[in-house]
């Protein structure tokens, strides 16, 4: 399975997006991993404008302010009703022009001015100005962690500058080299003046006004969300299929619970599409009336990151040990869907600046067990390691699906590594988390910018290791402040292989997102990170 | 009469003020924490910055003694106000008030099915002069008991919506959206309806009077609808008020199996969001159905029995 073709990279060389002559060459080329499986579908009709688009979803988490949710399903919505100063391209990772036509990046990554183009509005006819991109962005920081990845993306915000009515100024306190991409995402995506104005909870209701191709028409609490075309739209990004208004009339998002009422759904034609089958399902969805696409969602894969200031986790070559032990090809081969694939990094293959390194990451159980001869722990008699008495069991908290953990389980117990699975709720996991209590952590982070990398294992960042630090941190560090592409990649990558070397990430697989949807859908396409993107979509007319 | 209503008053109030403390505290001593899960935005939280937290707890007065948070909810609660719910924002008494029509909607029609047909399904299990026709009946509702109701709402999905379409699967559009719900619900409701009545039926019309009846030339089925069936009905009626619960708790289950809007969806969501402002005011608004149900209830019985004196009889709720 791992010849697919979604394998092949283009590592073609940074191209300088920058208009000016200060480089700033956002993202180098990536493999993108899309592969739709019924090419068809989507390619050669004409499109036709009109119509509604019924999508599933599994949850409302009870808001839709695209700079506040965090959740995919309102993702799926909120990402809609909002443009942004910048697109990234879903192939190349590279970041096009949006509402932004150009813009400058200083040296060290801690300015940037971006050119607006000036023909382009909110939802209401308030035209998007230099003025209103500053009150955006102002607007996200006062937010603090309600605007959980907003803010994150503007961590070391000093300020905006509007030079003049097209023109503004970011300025950070520090280099910041991710700011880039994250303006092409919806958490950075701009609301209307007035929007700024009303309270998180007002916004949280839909009532804000975007300033995408779709509109908030209606949204009934854990039943609905509806959006509707925002017509005269006419500044679509080149990262899309066409421009002008959307085809859709109408997109209408049902929240359904459960997961085989959403295949039952899909087969009786009661919905048109959803992200949200089970992998059990999937297969009956392959042909037969329907399509599928599906894509790696970049970031970091899922990983067993370990608190090391445990004692356990804290041992480098118990770390060390059960990474070579996991068989991440058995686990991609028997307990995941056809379209997940073993993890080859610490970021997944869809990321840009993304290189290989699956020669750490190779199945090596009599590494393993040598490395855990040597540390000392030698085999009991249930099969379980030792050493001074110490039976090496040790825990993984986690919420998300079971099934890979369990197989991992299975492997590590081969090396004498006694794996208990935690599973708990998300609550439950967050206070664990919280409470610094545990030996690893389990979960995958998506970001279509290599910079979650230093965010999160940076011993100056989130450190969520709990160790001092070391030789790595000064790449990370330094990755944050290179606008040189090719020169972030190796850092990137440097820094990837170190973390696996010592055992402070132990990735396992990368997630992917599988759209499900009726061959009278079109065009139903994913951006840069993964999110569903609707403008493009559209479906069959009787 | 007076007198006894205000006492079961004082008491209602005294179960609403317990509801309320006891699920303060299970939610306080769950092993979470409602402003990680906030700034998730129900989804990743996993990079927040530890001070952004730290703002948001304050803002919620999260970081205050366990103590004052509960006096100061115990205090708002009593005017009627249950604070925000930590996901929209939205005052939590509000959301309960606007899920409610569609739960009762559900719940409703769900009780007047149950009612018919487990007051059938008793009837014709205690009616007919064949013995297996009635042996197979009775058999009945002990089988409804057993039928998870995820399980019989899956399943009625399927043949009645996915393999045959004839109502939707999804939502709360219209009566015929109630249909499949309202018949899931019903179906444990009914059958231990007509456990219990039928088993009082059966034991009516071994009574003296029955005899009594028969001889002055009542008919078969006068003697069994008129005079068995509204002597039996005692200890139904009891059961109908413990149902009220029961159906409340069933419309989580089934509310989530057809994606339909409500108060047992609110409870879900909020249960796992750690909202715990909705979920007082869905445990209070709970009680107080409880609490009304059961005094009707037994307001009722007197109606059904002249024997039967409210005033001395001992007090249930």
């Amino acid at each position: 399975m791992n010849t697919a073709p979604h394998r092949r990279r283009s590592l073609t060389a940074a191209a300088a997006v920058a208009a000016t002559g200060l480089l700033l060459a956002g993202c180098g080329g990536a493999g993108t991993g899309t592969g739709e499986t019924d090419a068809t579908a989507s390619a050669s009709a004409e499109p036709v404008a009109g119509g509604n688009l019924t999508f599933a979803i599994t949850v409302d988490s009870h808001c839709i302010d695209p700079q506040q949710v965090g959740n995919n399903d309102a993702i799926a919505a909120a990402r809609q009703t909002v443009a942004s100063l910048t697109a990234q391209d879903p192939e190349t990772g590279e970041i096009l022009p949006w509402l932004a036509e150009s813009w400058e990046v200083d040296e060290d990554a801690s300015s940037y001015t971006f050119h607006l183009r000036d023909d382009a509005t909110y939802a209401d006819g308030t035209p998007i100005d230099a003025e209103s991109v500053k009150t955006n962005f102002d607007a996200i920081v006062a937010l603090g962690a309600t605007a959980s990845l907003g803010s994150q993306y503007l961590v070391g915000y000093e300020g905006t500058t509007v030079v003049d009515e097209s023109t503004v100024t970011v300025d950070f306190s520090e280099p910041s080299a991710q700011f880039l991409q994250a303006t092409s995402t919806f958490s950075l995506g701009l609301l209307s003046p007035d929007s700024a104005e009303l309270t998180p909870e007002q916004r949280c209701a839909g009532e804000y006004t975007g300033s995408g191709p779709f509109a908030v028409q209606s949204y009934t609490l854990d039943q609905e969300i509806v959006l509707e075309k925002v017509a005269g739209y006419a500044w679509g990004s080149e990262a899309n299929a066409h421009t002008g208004e959307a085809y859709l009339d109408t997109v209408t998002f049902k929240v359904i619970p459960e997961a085989s009422v959403r295949s039952g759904s899909l087969q009786s034609g009661q919905i048109d599409a959803t992200a949200a089958i089970s992998t059990v399902d999937l297969p009956q969805f392959d042909g037969n009336g329907f399509w599928l696409s599906y894509r790696a969602n970049p970031g970091v894969v899922f990983n067993l990151f370990p608190n090391e200031s445990s004692e356990l986790a804290g041992d480098e070559a118990v770390r060390r040990a059960i990474s070579k032990g996991i068989d991440r090809e058995q686990i991609a081969e028997t307990v995941l869907s056809a379209q997940d694939e073993p993890a080859t990094g610490v970021l997944s293959h869809s990321t840009p600046l993304y290189e290989s390194i699956a020669d750490e990451l190779a199945y090596d159980p009599e590494g393993a067990q040598q490395i855990l001869d040597d540390a000392g722990w030698v085999e009991g008699a249930d099969g379980v390691r030792e050493k001074d008495g110490k039976k090496l069991t040790t825990t993984v908290t986690f919420w998300q699906v079971p099934e890979p953990l369990e197989l991992v389980q299975q492997q590590l117990a081969q090396i004498g590594v006694d794996l208990q699975l935690q599973h708990v709720t998300v609550a439950e996991s967050q206070a664990i988390k919280e409470s610094g209590d545990f030996d690893f952590d389990y979960y995958n982070l998506t970001r279509s910018d290599p910079d979650v990398l230093r965010t999160i294992f940076s011993a100056n960042a989130r450190n969520i290791n709990q160790r001092s630090p070391e030789e790595v941190d000064v790449l990370l560090d330094d990755s944050a402040a290179s606008t040189d592409a090719a020169e972030r990649q190796e850092l990137v990558t440097e820094a990837s292989r170190l973390l696996v070397r010592k055992g402070h990430a132990i990735p396992v697989y990368e997630l992917s997102t599988t759209i499900a949807a009726s061959d009278a859908v079109h065009g139903l396409t994913f951006e840069a990170s993964s999110r569903l993107d609707f403008y493009d979509a559209w479906v069959d007319q009787d | 009469m007076g007198r006894y209503v205000l006492r079961r008053a004082g008491q209602g109030l005294f179960v609403l003020w317990a509801a309320f403390t006891i699920s303060f505290f299970i939610l306080y001593l769950l092993p979470s924490d409602p402003a990680a899960l906030m700034a998730s935005g129900g989804g990743e939280a996993d990079q927040v910055d530890p001070a952004l937290l730290d703002d948001l707890r304050a803002q919620y007065g999260l970081d205050r003694p366990v103590l004052v948070q509960y006096l100061d909810a115990l205090w708002h609660a009593l005017r009627l106000d249950f604070g925000a719910s930590y996901t929209s924002g939205a005052p939590a008494g509000e959301l309960v008030l606007q899920a409610l029509p569609e739960t009762l909607k559900l719940t409703g029609a769900a009780l007047a099915l149950a009612v018919v047909l487990g007051v059938g399904l008793a009837v014709a299990s205690t009616f007919p002069r064949a013995r297996w026709v009635r042996h197979l009946l009775s058999s009945l509702p002990p089988l409804g008991v057993a039928l998870p109701t995820f399980w019989v709402g899956l399943l009625l999905l399927q043949w009645f919506s996915f393999q045959t379409p004839l109502f939707p699967a999804i939502g709360n559009e219209g009566a015929i959206s109630l249909v499949l719900p309202a018949v899931t619900l019903a179906v444990p409701a009914a059958a231990s309806l007509a456990q219990v009545l039928g088993r009082s039926l059966r034991g009516t019309l071994t009574e003296p009077y029955v005899e009594t009846a028969r001889a002055k030339g009542a008919s078969r089925r006068r003697v069994h609808l008129a005079h068995a069936l509204r002597n039996a009905a005692i200890p139904a009626l009891t059961v109908l008020g413990v149902m009220v619960g029961g159906l409340l708790g069933g419309a989580v289950v089934t509310e989530t199996v057809f994606s339909r809007v409500g108060l047992g969806r609110l409870t879900v969501m909020s249960v796992n969001a750690q909202d715990i402002p909705v979920v007082q005011a869905v445990v209070v608004f709970s009680a107080l159905v409880f609490v009304v149900v059961t005094l009707v209830v037994d307001l009722v019985y007197p109606l059904l029995d002249p024997r039967i004196d409210v005033r001395r009889t001992a007090v249930a709720a």
